[in-house]
């Protein structure tokens, strides 16, 4: 390989999916290589108490962020708007998931 | 009606939350030390020297501490917190087979097991893995040298690891249920430990021409301790002859071919050095060590040296 060779290996988000967990749950983030590498050291370091089952990693690059200054035009809209919340419902007890 | 709370979001309260199923069970390995080989038939098979299954349960256990040991020495010290942590699982994991199989030395006889003070806390695989003299282990060289550089630590782990899980798949296979249940768990975490030391292998010899001279250098090294994992030790052709061990001259083809795969991917040439010599054709197995290895024993053993009743 003749590429010139950086100091520091890219960032990598790491997602856990726990055995009894439905969705991956961003744990924390890691430096590899290359993408196998990632899941390797994402096993090594955040599945090593047996909390996982699967893995997602990725680039950090690639990961799109709303920004801070955003954040009134998206989020506060919602804020009144207690009629989106399903708790007008009653749930039976036998739904699972909710 | 009440307004749900936006700051209460249970998901997201704590990432473990999502992960961790709220009891004990999550936990490999139990939340405490309790005797390893506790509810395991130790009943020794039929026809099977006792003595000669006990020495044979401390070669195998006896390869894993020491490794261990070695391995830990990284511990902060690896190029990377990500390697760092890699290397600990891999000691651990190490540790944990020692542990087991020291166990099972101490049940198959327990005149192997050197005498402590009357009293002392220490569970018999303590008093072998830190009361027993150099000459009383059983391990074979290759694993007691030095670290080195990352290169050497890792050209050392895939002559090991290769090695050793070749053995234990065909160990899980032994007449001895303790045996075949230490290297049917073995056998999942050699798989990672090939696969680690084989992929940092290939990127070391394809990476720079820096990565590539210390990982030529680092194999050279370590190779003339490699035929000593192959030849039989008089024990080892026993046991495997009584149905509970694995002659390890058995395995040399298997692992050869591995070993080939590796070096052919990595464009690295098969090193022609000439085997460490024996003392008298005594090595590892004999209990005949080198100097590396009364350095690291000392360092491992002197605190329970120290404090023979200390609980730990």
């Amino acid at each position: 390989m003749s590429e010139a060779v950086s100091g520091e290996w890219p960032l990598y988000e790491v997602f856990v999916r726990g055995k009894r967990g439905l969705n991956h749950v961003h744990v924390g983030s890691l430096h590899a290589a290359d993408d196998e590498m990632a899941i390797r050291h994402a096993r090594d370091v955040y599945t090593r108490r047996n909390e996982g089952v699967s893995i997602w990693v990725v680039r950090s690059s690639d990961v799109t962020a709303s920004s801070p200054d955003e954040k009134d035009p998206l989020f506060a809209p919602s804020g009144d708007k207690v009629y989106r919340h399903p708790t007008f419902y009653e749930i039976p007890d036998n739904v699972p998931h909710m | 009606m009440s307004t749900p709370d936006p700051s209460h979001v249970p998901d997201h309260d704590s990432v473990y939350d999502g992960l961790l199923g709220g009891d004990d069970s999550h936990w490999a390995f139990g939340t405490d030390f309790e005797d390893p080989l506790a509810g395991v038939d130790t009943t020794v098979p039929d026809g099977v020297d006792h003595r000669d299954l006990a020495t044979y349960c401390l070669m195998l256990g006896d390869d894993a501490l020491v490794l261990s040991q070695r391995l830990s020495q990284w511990c902060s010290n690896a190029p990377d917190l990500e390697e760092d942590i890699a290397l600990a699982n891999i000691a651990l994991d190490l540790l944990g087979q020692a542990r087991l199989l020291l166990a099972r030395a101490a049940a198959a006889d327990p005149t192997v097991v050197p005498a402590l003070p009357e009293g002392s806390p220490a569970p018999p695989e303590d008093a072998l893995a830190f009361f027993r003299d150099d000459r009383d282990f059983r391990n074979v060289r290759l694993v007691e040298s030095d670290n080195g550089d990352f290169a050497v630590t890792m050209a050392r782990l895939l002559l090991f690891s290769t090695w050793r899980l070749a053995l234990f798949q065909r160990l899980t296979d032994s007449r001895d249920h303790v045996l075949s249940a230490v290297a049917a768990k073995g056998v999942k975490e050699m798989t990672y430990h090939r696969d680690y030391a084989a992929r940092w292998f290939l990127t070391l010899a394809r990476g720079t021409e820096e990565s590539r001279r210390r990982l030529v250098s680092g194999l050279s090294a370590t190779w003339p301790l490699r035929a000593e994992l192959f030849s039989a030790h008089d024990v080892e052709v026993r046991v495997a002859r009584a149905g509970v061990g694995v002659d390890p001259s058995t395995v040399a083809d298997e692992v050869d071919v591995l070993l080939e795969q590796v070096f052919a991917s990595s464009g690295i040439d098969r090193p022609e050095v000439a085997p460490l010599a024996g003392v008298q054709r005594r090595t590892g197995r004999d209990g005949l060590h080198t100097e590396a290895f009364s350095l690291l024993l000392a360092e491992l053993q002197v605190v329970a040296r120290a404090h023979p009743m200390g609980t730990w």
